[in-house]
């Protein structure tokens, strides 16, 4: 492991000198040099790798090494330890300008697969990924299909084709497919012979291999696949394994129209011919030319995996496997449903059973994912109706399993990746976002950037009130979750929920029916349209309100917030920035208490509120009578400081006759008293540990708002300068105070004196508090009649030149 | 297929601050390509601009298999293995994916599959739309092999010098970073052939 002995050669390896590393090159070309290096020349090479690879920066080694390197690589004779050494080395050095490896020159092919992975790692830069291509497929072309080493040569092609696909001739992917149909489909079902073993007593034909075996032990049935297994392996079985790994990215790749073709248009109407799709018949395969009969090869492959798959395999490595092989059946099947259509109707049927099948068995629950993409994909062209099979799994899934973090990950990526094919079903994926948010809430890190751009996916008008209760909601959804684990294990080999807290109180009380019903509807599988008030499971799971998994998800929540409002705000009308609002304002301070989330949170709401009032301004008349009460009963500032801030400046800004003619005057007084009455509470009461000062920028917003209304009600105006004029002598207590308090009591200062000076001129106060729309546009800041900023420093110079007339 | 498979250090679980998560191995398969790139770029540019998408990977492998650990309220010393004859429990080790978006640090979105194990951890770079099932059997298999054939878990070996090792087992089960699907006598195969090239 780690220790401080690795640390040290590292920082050894980090710092040697460019003299010393010049001599301990010269070392290595003098190991390399001799006709038989030893295990001296391998320590050298081990140690030089580390040197090379253990910084980002560049490490000149000489070039007599270097070649030497090279020339070890290719030469025929090496051993294997030394032949990995120098490509390994060679490899951490590139992209470098120094090499002139080349793969021509390379007999066996395992070689030419060492020089290949120096060759791939350099960029490109002179084409080499081309070369190397052209290099592999002329060994291909020249060798039999049983070839000793071939083994080593797919792997390169398969690279090769993944980097540059268009670097390969018409005839040489001819010749892969077609031997890619012999491995598949003709490999040898009889095992393999274990390598001569010599020895004085073995006889030469002591035993005949058997045949090879399904992985429940029966003997095999029909062709070779990688589920078939064997003591040993013949050399086409071996390629096999290899073809079929390689599978579907070459049949992607080969296609012609190209690797990144999407369904095209001539495509899907081809697909909605119903001659080509019911035809239940496969053409005689040897008359095909070699991509089609490659497909129809992969197919049989493919349907013999969804068979295999069902017995009972032996070994735990196997069972995994044959998951594995299941969800890559299904993504070769549907490229070759994309690729060609009449292969539609024969998969349909195989993956409706396979389907029904996975239904009942949660181990395997993963492979529902890739079959019901293929269905939102080919559903419509085949007529099937995917709904049912969507339901279930966005209904089943989630719940039961949304502990594992491979599987969760896996399906938000199908929901993202899905997107463009849901078409009509996306209400199907909008209602189950409750669903979705327990993938979510369990495990956020990972999580949290995928939904941020699913979310404006889910968020519809119809939902939107519900969601934003659900998102504020996430880190008690996170706990109730651990919460039902504890309730009801799942069966597991450890328990699923926080280790770290052994018996938490809630969980006994959690099984009161009280707490029943409101713990169902927080862990509801659809969204019910309903809205429940859930602040009595605030304070039954305040317990687990620390555990490190609520944390995290309490984290992500305000990045989720904003992510959530962006998109809302795209298409909310007065309605629901009304519902919204109210939204806001009724669980600022309903909250589950995780350490710092309300803080985060009301910094997120708080701008959040002002852009629902830019959205849509009328909301300060309409909501009138909420935001009264919301000011009125602002009892401790200390949690509601940041949403009280926007709300006063809300109403400083939108509550006039400007922006909703419903605005009356009686209106504008009501919030001036009340804010006046809040104003005067939170200046004169004494700051003590139970209530702590109130931050100055709420008192600046107080005071602003309180002017602005002013300005527009003109009798406030004399109860408003009083106000100011004692605001200036305000916060000159000789109480102790901190550098900060008495920045923020002067700039509260400031700002009454500049407010007092404004209102001084009435018509002004009026011009400046209340500009109208025109503001944004830039013709009211050019204009010499209408700029505001030249208008107040008018004013301003007029002010003071009025102050130094009067006495004193 | 993987883009780059890579060994780096995990900071302890106790661990408040992130420390310097070192990487110990790392092998690229192939290069980022950029044809379209007009500017002309240095080979040691690219090499830089290579060796800190690793380091970035592994940094956020670091901090998820941290906070997941965090979450599970699980301590690592609940698998530590009794001796170190006795196999870890690969399956109880955390694993996780997460996927990173294009741009951010490679060029086309990539997905990475994660394994912690003990004070390493393991992290596989894969194509975007890859079978995750595979790529997490294949990284279990990788770490099982590592750990067995390097002798990990003895306190004195260390795997900066013994590259040998891990190209060996890299070129016999994830060649040129291609997934194989190995049912378990193939990799019996594979792993005596390693063996017999690379005695204890």
């Amino acid at each position: 492991m780690f220790t401080a002995g690795a640390e040290s050669l590292l920082h050894q390896a980090r710092e040697i000198q460019d003299e010393e590393l010049q001599k301990f090159c010269s070392r290595v070309a003098k190991l390399l040099q001799k006709d038989e290096p030893g295990p001296d020349a391998v320590d050298a090479l081990q140690r030089l790798f580390l040197i090379v690879s253990a910084t980002k920066y560049k490490r000149r080694l000489e070039k007599t090494c270097v070649d030497l390197l090279q020339t070890t690589l290719c030469s025929p004779k090496c051993p294997e330890q030394l032949q990995l050494l120098c490509a390994a080395i060679l490899r951490e050095r590139s992209p470098s300008d120094d090499l002139s490896l080349s793969c021509d020159r390379v007999q066996s092919s395992q070689q030419l697969s060492l020089v290949a992975s120096v060759l791939l790692a350099q960029g490109d830069r002179k084409e080499e990924v081309r070369s190397v291509g052209q290099r592999a497929f002329r060994v291909l072309e020249s060798r039999q299909p049983e070839g000793p080493s071939l083994r080593h040569l797919l792997p390169v092609v398969s690279k090769v084709t993944r980097l540059a696909p268009h670097s390969l001739h018409e005839d040489q992917t001819s010749l892969l497919s077609k031997r890619l149909v012999d491995w598949l489909r003709y490999a040898s079902i009889q095992q393999g012979v274990p390598h001569a073993s010599g020895g004085f007593f073995s006889t030469p034909r002591a035993r005949q291999p058997g045949p090879v075996t399904e992985v429940d032990g029966a003997v095999a049935t029909d062709f070779f696949t990688v589920l078939s297994t064997g003591q040993h392996f013949t050399e086409d079985q071996w390629l096999n394994v290899q073809a079929f790994s390689m599978l579907r990215a070459w049949l992607l790749a080969s296609s012609p129209q190209g690797p990144s073709a999407p369904d095209s248009d001539d495509r899907s109407e081809l697909e909605g011919s119903t001659l080509s799709v019911l035809s239940a018949t496969s053409t005689a395969s040897h008359l095909l030319p070699p991509q089609e009969r490659l497909r129809e090869k992969a197919f049989e492959y493919c349907q013999r995996l969804a068979e295999q798959s069902t017995r009972r395999a032996l070994r735990k490595g196997d069972a995994d496997l044959q998951k594995a092989c299941l969800v890559e059946a299904v993504l070769v099947l549907d490229v070759l449903c994309r690729q060609d259509p009449s292969f539609l109707y024969r998969t349909l049927s195989c993956l409706k059973a396979l389907h029904t099948r996975l239904c009942g068995d949660p181990a395997r629950a993963r492979a529902l994912l890739p079959i019901a993409q293929f269905f939102l994909r080919h559903g419509e062209a085949a007529a099937v109706d995917s709904e049912a099979i969507l339901q279930h799994l966005f209904t089943r899934i989630p719940c039961e399993l949304f502990h594992s973090p491979t599987l969760a990950f896996e399906f938000v990526r199908f929901c993202g990746d899905s997107l463009p094919l849901f078409g009509r079903n996306l209400d199907i994926l909008k209602q189950s976002f409750p669903n979705l948010f327990k993938l979510l809430a369990w495990n956020s890190p990972p999580l949290t950037s995928e939904f941020v751009e699913l979310l404006p996916w889910l968020v519809d008008p119809g939902t939107a009130v519900e969601m934003l209760h659900a998102l504020l909601d996430l880190p008690c959804l996170t706990a109730a979750l651990d919460l039902q684990l504890r309730l009801s294990p799942a069966a597991s080999e450890r328990p699923l929920w926080d280790a770290s807290l052994r018996n938490p109180s809630c969980l006994e009380a959690s099984r009161d029916p009280q707490f029943q019903a409101l713990l169902q509807h927080l862990l509801r599988a659809k969204a019910s349209g309903t809205v429940e008030k859930l602040a009595p499971l605030h304070q039954l799971l305040q317990p687990m309100a620390s555990c490190a998994r609520v944390v995290q998800c309490a984290e992500a929540v305000p990045t989720l917030l904003q992510a959530f409002f962006s998109a809302v705000t795209q298409f909310a009308d007065g309605v629901l920035a009304n519902q919204l609002a109210l939204l806001l304002l009724e669980r600022c301070d309903s909250l589950y208490q995780v350490p710092q989330y309300e803080a985060r949170v009301h910094r997120v709401l708080s701008s959040q509120f002002l852009a629902l009032c830019a959205l849509h301004p009328s909301l300060v008349v309409e909501l009138a009578k909420e935001l009264l009460e919301f000011v009125g009963s602002v009892s401790s500032v200390r949690s509601r400081g940041a949403m009280l801030a926007s709300v006063a400046w809300a109403i400083g800004e939108y509550l006039s006759v400007s922006w909703d003619r419903r605005c009356t005057v009686e209106q504008i007084n009501r919030f001036f008293e009340a804010l006046e009455a809040l104003l005067f509470e939170l200046t004169q009461s004494r700051p003590s540990a139970a209530l702590p000062e109130c931050p100055p920028q709420v008192i600046a917003v107080l005071v602003t708002t309180l002017t602005k209304l002013a300005s527009r009600s003109q009798d406030l105006i004399p109860r408003v300068s009083l106000f100011l004029s004692k605001m200036r002598t305000l916060a000159q207590s000789p109480a102790p105070s901190s550098m900060h308090r008495e920045e923020g009591a002067a700039a509260v200062r400031a700002r009454a004196a500049e407010l007092l000076t404004l209102l001084k001129m009435p018509s002004v106060a009026q011009f400046a508090f209340t500009p109208s729309a025109e503001l944004s546009k830039p013709r009211y800041h050019r204009d010499a009649n209408t700029a505001l900023p030249l208008a107040l420093r008018t004013v301003s110079r007029l002010v003071e030149k009025e102050m130094g007339l009067l006495p004193g | 297929m993987v883009h780059a498979f890579l060994i780096h250090t995990l900071r302890a679980p106790q661990a408040q601050d992130a420390g310097l998560c070192r990487v110990l191995y790392s092998c690229v398969f192939g290069a980022e390509n950029s044809p379209d790139d007009p500017r002309p770029r240095g080979a040691e540019r690219d090499r830089l601009l290579r060796k800190e998408q690793i380091l970035a990977v592994a940094r956020q492998v670091d901090s998820m298999c941290w906070l997941q650990q965090q979450a599970s309220g699980r301590t690592p010393m609940d698998l530590q293995p009794q001796s170190s004859d006795e196999p870890v429990p690969l399956h109880e080790a955390p694993l996780g994916a997460f996927r990173l978006a294009a741009g951010d640090p490679f060029q086309e979105p990539r997905t990475v599959v994660w394994l912690g194990v003990l004070s390493l951890g393991f992290a596989l770079v894969l194509d975007a739309h890859e079978n995750l099932l595979l790529a997490e059997g294949t990284l279990r298999l990788l770490a099982r092999l590592l750990l067995d054939h390097l002798r990990l878990l003895t306190p004195s070996t260390n795997l900066l010098l013994r590259a040998d090792r891990i190209e060996g087992i890299l070129a016999r089960f994830l060649p040129h970073g291609q997934l194989l699907f190995l049912n378990d006598q193939f990799v019996q195969g594979l792993e005596k052939e390693f063996s017999a090239a690379w005695p204890r």
